[in-house]
């Protein structure tokens, strides 16, 4: 693999944030450079939304520090994707036009036009897809270079999801812009994100480059056994009746003999793993 | 043009699986040396790829060789992939059918047959670890 060069995104540095009664984040670190693509997965109250509002310049954090580039623009579209019932998407648009410092007017209204929203009707009598998208044309419109998404797609049906993050991908290909997108469908990733930040309880799991996370292990899978047959730190194992699998953590592709086979890791099984081993507590 | 998709349940890397497809529309014929691909902003339009994946395909096809940048008017086609002989392909695929053929006397299903050659492919692709 030839290196490219990439610069720095986003920084953070031991970030942690408290509520009244239970840890947010905690001791999170992570690099992202800049121009990549990344899901932010994890389970409920996992600290996704939490880690978001702090990026986003919303919410101070108790601990840590983190660095955007300079002159950074933030775009936050929050889960609840605000926006104004009494207003129509047209309204919304003009008010985001005053109170923006840079607005692509043309952008933002195209938007709108190819997911077919009605510019006049008020946002409190479209549906929660419909005001997904006015929420969306309102963070595109303002030409981020950071775009933080909250659940952008839980609102939405198959069809727009895929649409949405293709024109979402096109975008941000147009300007380079660094996206981070907490998720909970992470069957639908797989080269639509180029990174992955796996949050459990507030604590960061896994961070980096997809492929390479991904390539680093292995699924073994065949009789059932108390121990893998394949060297390297076992993250995850299931143990059916006739059968044991393994998530094993290995930098080259292992040699097994039969019955045993070593498969590739999807994302999801590489996420599903490693959330229900920290669900189990056993974690060593 | 070629129409990329991504298998998103495969544990097969997304870029990788980009890559494939170029292979495979080499080896079909579908493009040939010169032939201007996609840029990776409408492989991002038309596909939803993100692209820096397919940047990285199209760079992993640099490497082979197969492909090449040319600074400002985009990614052509350099090499195509040797098609085999007819005559050597005529003959593989007797052997496969007599193999098949007595693959299925001795009771083995569709399936079956796919888990073997899959193990025999992969044997060829065994990495040693020390």
């Amino acid at each position: 693999m030839t290196a490219v060069v990439e610069t720095a995104g986003i920084a953070v540095r031991g970030l942690g944030k408290g509520y009244r009664s239970s840890v947010a984040l905690r001791d999170c670190t992570f690099d992202l450079p800049a121009g990549r693509v990344a899901a932010l997965v994890g389970a409920n109250g996992a600290g996704k939304t939490t880690l978001l509002t702090v990026l986003s310049g919303l919410l101070r954090p108790d601990a840590g520090e983190f660095t955007l580039r300079p002159g950074e623009r933030v775009a936050f579209v929050a889960q609840e994707k605000p926006v104004y019932k009494h207003l129509t998407p047209r309204v919304v648009l003009q008010l985001a036009a005053r109170l923006n410092l840079v607005w692509d007017q043309a952008r933002a209204q195209a938007w709108l036009e190819r997911f077919d929203i009605p510019l006049d009707r008020r946002c409190g009598q479209l549906s929660g897809g419909q005001r997904t998208q006015v929420a969306l044309a309102v963070a595109i419109g303002s030409r981020p270079t950071l775009l933080l998404l909250d659940e952008p797609l839980a609102d939405l049906d198959p069809l727009a999801r895929t649409e949405v993050m293709r024109d979402l991908l096109s975008e941000v290909a147009d300007s380079g812009a660094t996206v981070v997108m907490s998720t909970h469908i992470v069957t639908e990733l797989s080269g639509v994100v180029d990174h992955l930040l796996l949050l459990a309880h507030g604590t960061l799991l896994a961070d980096g480059d997809l492929d390479e996370l991904l390539a680093a292990h292995v699924m073994v899978v065949g009789p059932r056994a108390q121990e893998s047959p394949v060297r390297g730190e076992v993250l995850w194992d299931k143990h059916l009746d006739g059968q044991s699998l393994f998530l094993v953590r290995t930098p080259t592709t292992p040699v097994v003999s039969a019955p045993w086979v070593v498969r590739p890791v999807s994302l999801e099984d590489y996420v599903l793993a490693l959330l229900s081993a920290t669900r189990k507590g056993d974690v060593a | 043009m070629v129409e990329f998709r991504i298998d998103k349940a495969s544990g097969l890397p997304a870029y990788l699986q980009l890559a494939r497809q170029v292979r495979e529309a080499l080896r079909l014929g579908w493009l040939k040396p010169g032939d201007r691909l996609p840029t990776v902003r409408d492989v991002v339009a038309t596909s939803g790829v993100n692209a820096n994946t397919v940047l990285k395909a199209y760079r992993e096809l640099e490497r082979a060789g197969l492909l090449e940048a040319r600074q400002g008017s985009g990614t052509f086609v350099k090499a195509t992939l040797g098609s085999v002989d007819p005559e050597v392909m005529d003959r593989l695929r007797a052997k496969l059918v007599d193999w098949v053929d007595e693959a299925r006397a001795a009771g083995l299903e569709n399936e079956d047959i796919d888990a073997l050659v899959g193990s025999v492919l992969t044997e060829g692709e065994r990495i040693e670890v020390p």
